[in-house]
């Protein structure tokens, strides 16, 4: 159990590459974690960096006021859950869990109980002698949590652990991590790009882009609240519809209708909605001509032209869809405003 | 599944006779081409054993027959156990004994020595890695004939002529077998050595904990070449041992059929049955590792 002070870290490469811009951020005792961003957005950097196993070219790391920037990644004290599992294909899984305890110098009988532990909180009770070779995906996985979690330590780090796992298995899983970190307490750093993950496991997220980080907040700030255009591209599926509007004193316009006031807006902008904001209502002044009608079961997607502009809409099963052009509105307060140069939030 | 495909394929063969004698004729011939290749492999053999069963003056009077004699155990004591030279102390045993440390001698030495020069350029942070790499690439284009004499008087030197030491440590620098295991050492994945730093593996317990038991059928495969390359070593050891009692089995066969004393015939029956004693133990080294070699190729736990 630690906190992690990061200050200004940063990566370039020999190459000149500067895979993390400076960064700095803290993570609470307990708290989960989730850094989330398209591949290459240097995520998975920032957390082998932590880890130890990248360089830290300039910057502070701090895991619970030590500063550990040089220090070896055995003596920081974390566990690490790799995405292919990284098992040592020719020992059995007690082995493999037992080997970071092993090159500790824990005793023998200390070893033997911590693992018959893990395996019976991990369900491995019966594989502890099998090779990985003979375990499915989501055994191996388990076996890979077991070996970071039988040594107790004060920090967890998932480099994307479930993307080689298939959907349903996948949802499982991505429970059975979060209940285990909840009842552990450990402080995790979880790395994905899959931003449905972030969302359901984060305490906070992470979301970063190109280097650098976009926006740290709740999955609540930053689904509702996004600080960039990118944020609110990236987080969400469908995305936010993001639409160009323009501004008159105060009150901004998209399609020749008022869609929200603020007082300091000025000039052209985007505005942000969300597909689930936007509501059919027989007096609304916008007119959604659907192009597409997406049947997802619990609810459907509507995509359509409001004026020349695509959008994406939400409608629950049971809502009436007319043919022809569909009257919406927005719900109140639940428009996101950036400026369109930098598409940073207003 | 296996079931089910026999079944159909009986069913094929039931319902289509004609196709089944089409398959038959070549499947003759196959064997044919196969039993062929095999006489053609194994009758020298055949013949060299038959000479070691007959008396010596029956091979100079009549050649190679299809007369088996009754000298094979007579031979067999004197291939064995009967000193010959002028010291008297390389019997067959002996030998066989010295063919066996140069065997694997040669063979360990080559693959620890290359496994660990593979470890270093694969692993390590080295300036010139590559550099290094190339440069020890390179001496297979310099056999151990080409360098010959300077390798023999570095031996001679260090005061190394007819010891174990002389006939092993010179050759076991291996540019094949450090090619191999950097070949294979870059095919694990850098997620397991991350693992292990992270599991607090320093190099050394990497190397021995992880790296060498992953290897272990790669291992076999060049345990199987370097035993069989070593074990027939002549130059080297011609050149390197001039005592008898150091003299391998492929060096000293050739010294019984030239020891001829004033109007003797040569022990072709001794010298013979020693050729084929030499031949046993690369055979079974061939036959053992290999199960292990094609399991490793078929089962791979990486």
């Amino acid at each position: 159990m630690a906190q992690v002070h990061l200050n200004g870290l940063n990566k370039v490469y020999p190459n000149g590459f500067e895979a993390l811009k400076p960064s700095s951020f803290h993570i609470e005792d307990g708290e989960f974690v989730v850094l989330v961003g398209p591949s290459g957005c240097g995520k998975s950097t920032l957390l082998r960096m932590v880890a130890g196993l990248e360089e830290i070219t300039a910057g502070e790391l701090k895991i619970d006021d030590r500063l550990v920037n040089d220090t070896d990644p055995a003596d920081r004290d974390i566990a690490m859950v790799f995405q292919n599992y990284a098992l040592y294909p020719h020992m059995s899984v007690r082995k493999n869990i037992a080997y970071g305890l092993q090159n500790r110098k824990v005793g023998k009988a200390e070893i033997a109980q911590k693992v018959a532990e893990a395996a019976a909180m991990l369900n491995l009770g019966d594989y502890l002698d099998r090779k990985p070779s003979q375990l499915s995906g989501g055994q191996r996985q388990r076996v890979a949590m077991g070996r970071a979690i039988v040594r107790d330590p004060a920090l967890f780090l998932f480099d994307e652990p479930l993307s080689n796992l298939d959907a349903k298995l996948r949802n499982q899983m991505r429970i059975e991590i979060k209940a285990l970190q909840r009842r552990l307490g450990v402080t995790s750093i979880y790395v994905t790009h899959d931003q449905v993950e972030a969302m359901t496991m984060a305490d906070r997220i992470i979301v970063m882009n190109a280097g650098r980080i976009e926006q740290i907040g709740t999955p609540e700030d930053v689904y509702h609240r996004p600080a960039s255009t990118f944020v609110a591209s990236f987080m969400g599926a469908p995305p936010m519809n993001l639409l160009p509007a323009m501004a008159n004193k105060g009150v901004v316009e998209f399609a020749g209708t008022e869609v929200h006031r603020h007082e300091a807006v000025e000039g052209p902008l985007v505005f942000g909605v969300r597909p689930e904001d936007i509501i059919p209502d027989a007096l609304g002044e916008m007119l959604l001509h659907v192009d597409i009608v997406e049947e997802l079961g619990a609810h459907r997607l509507l995509h359509g032209k409001i004026g020349a502009e695509q959008v994406t809409m939400h409608v629950g099963k049971d809502t009436e869809i007319a043919s022809g052009p569909l009257p919406v509105s927005l719900k109140p307060d639940a428009v996101s405003l950036f400026d369109r140069a930098t598409g940073a939030r207003l | 599944m296996s079931d089910a495909n026999t079944a159909a394929m009986a069913a094929a063969t039931l319902t289509q006779p004609a196709k089944r004698r089409r398959i038959k004729a070549a499947t003759l011939f196959d064997h044919a081409v196969l039993i062929l290749g095999a006489l053609f492999m194994i009758v020298p053999l055949v013949m060299v054993f038959q000479m070691t069963t007959v008396p010596d003056v029956e091979i100079i009077k009549t050649g190679p027959s299809f007369v088996i004699g009754d000298q094979l155990d007579e031979n067999f004591r004197k291939a064995m156990f009967e000193a010959s030279g002028f010291s008297g102390e390389n019997s067959g045993t002996n030998m066989l004994v010295n063919s066996f440390i140069l065997g694997i001698g040669f063979a360990v030495g080559k693959i620890v020595i290359g496994m660990m020069a593979a470890y270093a350029i694969v692993y390590f942070r080295l300036r010139f890695a590559t550099l290094a790499f190339w440069m020890i690439f390179t001496t297979l284009l310099l056999p151990l004939e080409v360098r010959i004499l300077p390798s023999y008087e570095v031996v001679q030197r260090l005061g190394m002529l007819n010891t174990y030491q002389g006939l092993i440590i010179p050759l076991i620098a291996s540019a094949t077998a450090t090619f191999f295991f950097r070949q294979y050492f870059r095919s694990v994945p850098e997620e397991l050595v991350e693992a292990a730093r992270i599991d607090g593996a320093g190099p050394v317990k990497f190397f021995v904990d992880i790296l060498v038991p992953l290897s272990k059928t790669m291992i076999a495969a060049m345990f199987i070449i370097m035993f069989v390359y070593g074990w027939n070593q002549y130059l080297w050891p011609t050149m390197i041992t001039t005592e008898e009692d150091m003299f391998t089995l492929v060096r000293g066969i050739k010294q019984i059929t030239q020891v001829m004393e004033g109007n003797r015939i040569p022990e072709y029956g001794r010298a013979n049955l020693l050729a084929i004693i030499a031949i046993i133990p690369p055979v079974f080294v061939v036959i053992f590792f290999q199960s292990w070699f094609v399991k490793g190729l078929t089962e791979s736990d990486k």
